[in-house]
């Protein structure tokens, strides 16, 4: 009897401690989408619950004619749709010469991808502008792109290799006795084997180049070139109170069908992280 | 027959010995010595195109890294430190095919005295195939890594030997080496000092502080979650993972417009009922406390979701033979949880350390690393990347920016020490080959 009332309280303070953590979770989330049906962009008169809600950002986003949101809208999945196919071949071709070949300068290979993770892209900015600047691809789409491919290299080679170490060797071996070269192995073994993993990746360089800012800030200049994340800081750099309802209209429209993208696939992140990392 | 006279030769006159010194003096000549010949006349002719394309490249490349120009205005330091960057990876990639045409002339030399076939045509070619399929793969992705992750890494190492700011940039000046007077100037001038201090120790704070939250709070969720009286766990977890799958920073300049004094939410409907009203963003004190509680915000959905599968993973047999024995539920999760949970994450723990250490979003987007601080050259929650960030792209001090880098490399390098120890994924290299 005792036991059972003590047990009730635990599970009452556990529910009472989830429901304390969703408002957290919640409050900033709804307040900004509450934001952004406020009328007006004035955000001292703007109220949790305003009395007159309009959809009025929205509709500024997509049909003013000084509204360049569409267009990068385009931009990013331009910049997404082939980042995350590049980085899924590259990084499936490099994880399976370091997953089932063996040759020279292959351990340092893997050291030095495990090193280079850690460092941050912002490290080598100034030589990144510059390189791209001899080579003519500042402000550009290209460029970005350019960047966003070579340096996703060492983390997702990693986790593509963790993943192709868990397929066994048996499998490559028997095909190659039945006759089949190496790209036939690659192709019809380990590639479909690897789905998960591979979703992984395209996902995770998918969603990328919707949620980087720092990037782009520092490769592209002209508004028509920028990507959602930097357009939509455009909106609140410059006169940070007046457009933050504008911006936060923006930013819902992003956010949801991320989120929604994130939240159905959330399980093979997961697992993919951490069959990648936390192997043995 | 044959063989017993090979190997009796020994000494310079060996063919191994022999093939091994033309291909030392010409590439590929070894190889046409051994009768290889397609694979020797490749060999002379990528040799020789790999000379007469970079030559040039390469002299102007090397010498501009040793002296950075000598006539201002003309040579432009920074182009001509480039190209020697680019120049060492060029002659690396000639040097290894350099060592591979002397490896592979002495190596079939050997077969040959060993007196087995010459392959054929095809099958040298289907030989070449096999063994260099590997290269093959990792050649376009090894290049791109080179040329956009390592050579600007390379290229900021070397900036921080140099005599790069604002005042003295090309093509007006010429650059100079000038050894560790940068690192000397970060100890020895005041302003540099201070700032330098004052921002490592909230850096250190800031990493420390705002991870370890982070992973307690995930930690504590999963483990609630995870007890067997609470129902609608799916709810739950897509409820607690939701911060994950915002895009950071959307919910950063949320959040930076939620603390914000005048209209943010949180002044104004939230502590106004209690009448208080705190600077979260002129006074470093709280800005610092605001960005610990928006990163924990941030970060714990990731540790929830990620000891949420490692916790489904600690043998049941284990839980019952502590209560066999009757042990706590306090010393269960000490000694059998905590070291599961931690052993088969801290590659990925280690990894979140590093990340906040480095990161730049949070800092940045929420309040540009401000409020200024009288009497240093940083904002009060800058932490060090984002400071480098502010002296490259705000006050041109690029020597600065570069030493500074440097120091928080070194740093990086220490998280990535403990990674390689802890990586499991290293342990059974032997084993795999």
């Amino acid at each position: 009897m005792n036991r059972k009332t003590k047990s009730k309280i635990e599970v009452t303070l556990i529910y009472l401690f989830f429901l304390i953590m969703f408002i957290i979770i919640g409050y900033p989330l709804f307040w900004a989408i509450m934001m952004s049906v406020n009328p007006g962009t004035n955000m001292l008169v703007t109220d949790l619950f305003p009395s007159n809600p309009t959809l009025e950002h929205y509709i500024w986003l997509f049909t003013d004619p000084r509204s360049d949101y569409l267009l990068w809208y385009k931009n990013s999945l331009i910049v997404a749709i082939l980042n995350s196919l590049g980085s899924v071949i590259i990084t499936s071709l490099i994880a399976y010469a370091f997953s089932r070949y063996k040759f020279i300068g292959r351990k340092y290979g893997l050291y030095l991808f495990l090193l280079l993770q850690m460092f941050p892209a912002l490290m080598g900015m100034v030589a990144i502008y510059i390189l791209l600047n001899t080579i003519g691809l500042t402000d550009s789409l290209w460029g970005l792109l350019l960047v966003y491919l070579g340096g996703q290299i060492p983390f997702n080679a990693w986790l593509v290799k963790g993943y192709f170490d868990t397929i066994p060797k048996e499998l490559d071996e028997a095909a190659k006795i039945d006759g089949a070269g190496h790209l036939k192995v690659f192709w019809t073994i380990m590639l479909p084997l690897a789905k998960p993993i591979l979703a992984v990746v395209a996902l995770f360089n998918f969603m990328a180049p919707f949620m980087d800012f720092l990037l782009p800030r520092i490769v592209l200049t002209s508004p028509e070139n920028y990507t959602l994340a930097l357009g939509l800081y455009s909106f609140i750099n410059d006169q940070f109170s007046t457009n933050f309802t504008r911006f936060a209209a923006g930013a819902i429209l992003i956010a949801i069908p991320i989120a929604l993208v994130f939240l159905l696939l959330q399980r093979y992140l997961i697992s993919g992280l951490t069959s990648g990392a936390t192997k043995g | 027959m044959t063989n017993n006279q090979a190997e009796k030769k020994t000494g310079l006159s060996a063919p191994r010995n022999i093939a091994t010194l033309l291909s030392v003096l010409v590439p590929g000549l070894g190889q046409l010595y051994n009768r290889r010949l397609l694979k020797g006349f490749i060999l002379l002719i990528v040799s020789i195109s790999f000379l007469v394309t970079t030559w040039d490249y390469i002299d102007i490349g090397i010498w501009g890294l040793f002296t950075l120009g000598t006539i201002p205005r003309e040579h432009h330091s920074i182009q001509l430190l480039l190209q020697g960057l680019i120049s060492l990876i060029v002659l690396f990639f000639g040097i290894c095919i350099y060592a591979y045409n002397i490896l592979d002339a002495r190596k079939d030399a050997k077969t040959r005295e060993e007196g087995k076939p010459i392959p054929t045509l095809l099958e040298g070619i289907s030989n070449f195939y096999d063994r260099g399929f590997p290269y093959f793969l990792i050649l376009p992705g090894l290049v791109m890594l080179l040329f956009i992750v390592v050579l600007p890494l390379l290229f900021m190492l070397a900036l921080a030997f140099t005599d790069y700011n604002q005042y003295n940039s090309p093509p007006r000046n010429l650059l100079s080496w000038v050894g560790f007077a940068n690192f000397t100037d970060l100890i020895n001038i005041d302003i540099w000092k201070n700032t330098f201090l004052s921002v490592f120790t909230w850096t250190i704070v800031w990493t420390v502080v705002a991870t370890t939250l982070q992973i307690i709070l995930g930690f504590f969720l999963a483990l609630l979650v995870n007890d067997k009286r609470i129902k609608f766990k799916r709810t739950i977890r897509t409820v607690l993972i939701l911060p994950w799958a915002v895009p950071a920073f959307v919910s950063i300049l949320i959040f930076s417009a939620l603390f914000n004094p005048t209209f943010g939410a949180i002044n104004r409907d939230i502590l106004s009922h209690f009448e208080i009203m705190i600077p979260w963003l002129s006074d470093p004190f709280w800005a610092k406390i605001a960005l610990i509680m928006i990163q924990t915000w941030l970060g714990f959905p990731f540790i929830f979701a990620l000891f949420t599968g490692v916790l489904q993973s600690v043998p049941a047999d284990m839980y019952e033979a502590a209560d066999v024995d009757g042990g706590t539920r306090w010393q269960k999760l000490r000694l059998i949880t905590i070291p599961h949970v931690l052993f088969a994450t801290a590659p990925l723990l280690i990894m979140q350390y590093a990340g906040n250490f480095n990161n730049f979003n949070i800092i940045y987007l929420f309040n540009e690393g401000n409020p200024a601080v009288r009497g240093q050259n940083a904002g009060g929650t800058d932490i060090l990347i984002s400071w480098v960030y502010k002296l490259t792209f705000e006050t041109n001090n690029y020597n600065m920016a570069a030493a500074i880098t440097i120091i928080m490399g070194l740093i990086v390098m220490g998280f990535a020490f403990f990674q390689f120890r802890r990586t499991a994924a290293f342990k059974d290299e032997g084993e795999r080959y």
